[in-house]
């Protein structure tokens, strides 16, 4: 990891609060990307990923949303304590996201052409014709056929695959230095997922921007990201370059969740997945909060929260039984 | 690509306006209908003031259906002997304009509150709302009679406190609707790639709206040409020797009895403006939703289209 961090976040925590219950759905989590790096935040579902990511973009609707402590550094600016208008004016240009659901997330109204166009428009980048040559150069840019006819389409007339592209086509737009993609291949199928993540990284590559890939898919971070952060209920527990955690995970969690993979060679066994569910967030355990599905829990880790450990150099990990579980092949 | 491709992309790429329009029969109507109040409205008072106003103690009451006293006197003769048909062709401009002018003042005004409301601030919003709901609960009549009773009767004024009475509804649409929008993605991923507050409500926002509060436009405009017509049978409303289809109807009802065309015709008139105008508003909702468009497109039949616009992976 460089000295200069693009994005740093340090001990982030954000609630929900409705109702009387707190939620608390990122808890201390703490993350960096240099520049040009790709880097996985790898979770299931609830363990504060999208929220994370909602929290950076400043997205988070408060009520109920909090961010109760912790720090947001984009290229040594502070997000969280700038103005709002001004961190408006980095997102698009600097630093821009991508969503799960591509169809939600373009303008029904509008045609992508038209929109594209207008965020070149609205930043004072291009204007008239000139910023249509330019949406349409873009859609070409991301693999839509016959561009200068589809521009003139609306999001639902494309299908699940098209629709992505065109949503990256809009992030990438204005030449980010970070993109955000918040599980970007999770409504699409498996052979249009493949073909998506080609076009993110052939991008990134190109133009060496930072991305953060938000995943669910071990596969996905194996493919294509450099480092990964895994989290768990809220804080990120393990964090390394991707071979050397993916071969040898320094947290139970990973290691549970590495287990759980179906693999090949495997064939005829039964699966081990991690036996019960998530934490309610509202309620998470003392300790460290995989405790209670852990197969490697002890007193300690129902009772202390688990120290961070460097594992090995630029890998970290929070567990009481870093040792066990690394030497456990 | 195939021709058989281009041509098919060529049909979905959209037929002109007016091609929509004619495939749609009753939407035809209702425009050419609309054109008609129009012309009357331009020119109505200039080619047909005279006839309007001239006295013709002869055709008092005169029953429509005979051409004896002229063209004119088609439509029959109002309780002075003046022409039915003249007095409702002048009369269309004072009345259209009047409800015009106040649904657009009323949306406009409306309509931007209620974005405020529900996209800025709770507190600013707070006010609005509360600010709506004295709007609601004042009785719009007494509201009217008080307003118009202090200041001058005059057109101006009437628009303004028909505008106000108009008001509430929708900025209680607005406001519930950008509720609502402003929780969908797209307005997430607008605000992700850098829109100020100004560009979402602009372009992202209000083109969602805009289509509700249209449709509440034409049903709005028939309500407030008939509180035009109340406030002008009080007497606070247009002083004669002014007219609206509103005041006719007023006019008339005390001879409901032995003259039923004298409140039946401009009755008439405003309900057939109310009736186009919500066809055509309906149809104009049609063509300005992508996702609905292709019923207006498809030559003839109505086999969806939508298909047509699916080119995969």
């Amino acid at each position: 990891m460089s000295e200069h961090p693009i994005l740093k976040i340090d001990d982030l925590h954000v609630e929900f609060r409705s109702g009387g219950e707190t939620v608390h759905a990122v808890n201390g989590m703490s993350f960096q990307i240099s520049p040009g790096e790709t880097a996985a935040i790898l979770g299931e579902s609830g363990s504060g990923k999208s929220v994370t990511a909602a929290a950076i973009m400043r997205l988070l609707q408060s009520p109920p949303a909090f961010i109760t402590g912790g720090s947001v550094h984009f290229k040594g600016q502070d997000v969280l304590a700038m103005p709002i208008a001004k961190w408006r004016e980095y997102c698009g240009r600097e630093i821009a996201m991508v969503f799960q659901d591509a169809l939600t997330s373009l303008n029904p109204v509008f045609s992508v052409g038209w929109q594209i166009a207008e965020l070149f428009r609205a930043h004072g980048v291009a204007s008239g014709r000139d910023a249509d040559a330019r949406a349409v150069d873009l859609l070409d840019r991301v693999g839509i056929p016959d561009p200068a006819l589809r521009a003139r389409d609306y999001a639902h007339q494309f299908s699940g695959g098209m629709r992505q592209r065109v949503m990256i086509a809009m992030a990438i737009a204005l030449g980010p230095d970070l993109l955000i993609a918040d599980e970007p291949t999770t409504a699409l199928d498996v052979t249009v997922q493949a073909q998506i993540m080609e076009l993110l990284e052939g991008l990134r590559a190109d133009s060496d921007m930072a991305m953060i890939l938000i995943t669910h898919d071990l596969g996905v971070v194996a493919d294509v990201a450099d480092n990964v952060a895994v989290m768990y209920a809220g804080r990120v527990v393990e964090h390394g370059p991707v071979a050397e955690v993916l071969a040898r995970p320094g947290h139970a969690y990973t290691r549970a969740l590495l287990d759980s993979v179906p693999r090949t060679h495997s064939k005829g066994h039964k699966l081990s997945p991690i036996v019960g569910s998530p934490p309610d967030l509202a309620r998470i355990p003392k300790g460290c909060a995989f405790n209670p599905r852990c197969r490697f829990a002890t007193d300690v880790c129902r009772t202390g929260a688990p120290p961070r450990i460097t594992v090995a150099p630029g890998r970290i990990a929070e567990c009481h039984h870093v040792e066990a579980v690394y030497n456990d092949n | 690509m195939t021709t058989a491709d281009q041509e098919s992309l060529i049909i979905r790429r959209g037929s002109p306006w007016w091609r929509m329009l004619i495939r749609d029969r009753f939407a035809l109507i209702a425009a050419l209908w609309l054109l008609i109040l129009t012309l009357c409205f331009l020119f109505g008072p200039e080619l047909f003031g005279e006839a309007a106003t001239k006295l013709n103690l002869r055709a008092r009451n005169l029953p429509p259906g005979s051409m004896e006293h002229g063209w004119l006197m088609y439509l029959g003769g109002d309780a002075l002997g003046r022409s039915m048909l003249a007095r409702l062709i002048v009369a269309a401009r004072n009345t259209l304009a009047i409800a015009l002018v106040a649904v657009f003042a009323a949306m406009i005004v409306g309509g931007a509150l209620g974005m405020i409301a529900g996209y800025v601030g709770r507190g600013i919003g707070h006010v609005i709302m509360r600010f709506a709901d004295i709007l609601q609960s004042f009785p719009s009549l007494l509201l009217a009679v008080v307003v118009l009773y202090v200041l001058e009767p005059s057109v101006g004024n009437l628009i303004i406190v028909l505008a106000i009475t108009r008001l509430p509804i929708y900025l209680r649409v607005t406001r519930a609707e950008v509720l609502e929008i402003r929780e969908r993605v797209f307005v997430d991923a607008a605000r992700a790639l850098g829109g100020s507050r100004y560009h979402i409500l602009r372009r992202h926002i209000a083109p969602v709206v805009a289509p509700t509060l249209l449709t509440i436009l034409t049903v709005d405009f028939s309500i407030v040409m008939l509180a035009e017509s109340s406030l002008s049978f009080l007497g606070i409303g247009i002083q004669p020797p002014e007219i609206t289809w509103g005041l006719m109807v007023a006019q008339g009802r005390n001879y409901l009895s032995q003259a039923w065309w004298l409140a039946f015709f401009p009755g008439l008139a405003i309900m057939m403006a109310t009736l186009s105008g919500n066809i055509l508003s309906n149809w104009l909702r049609v063509v300005s939703d992508p996702e609905q468009r292709w019923r207006l497109e498809a030559p003839g039949d109505s086999t969806p289209r939508k298909s047509a616009g699916k080119n995969d992976v």
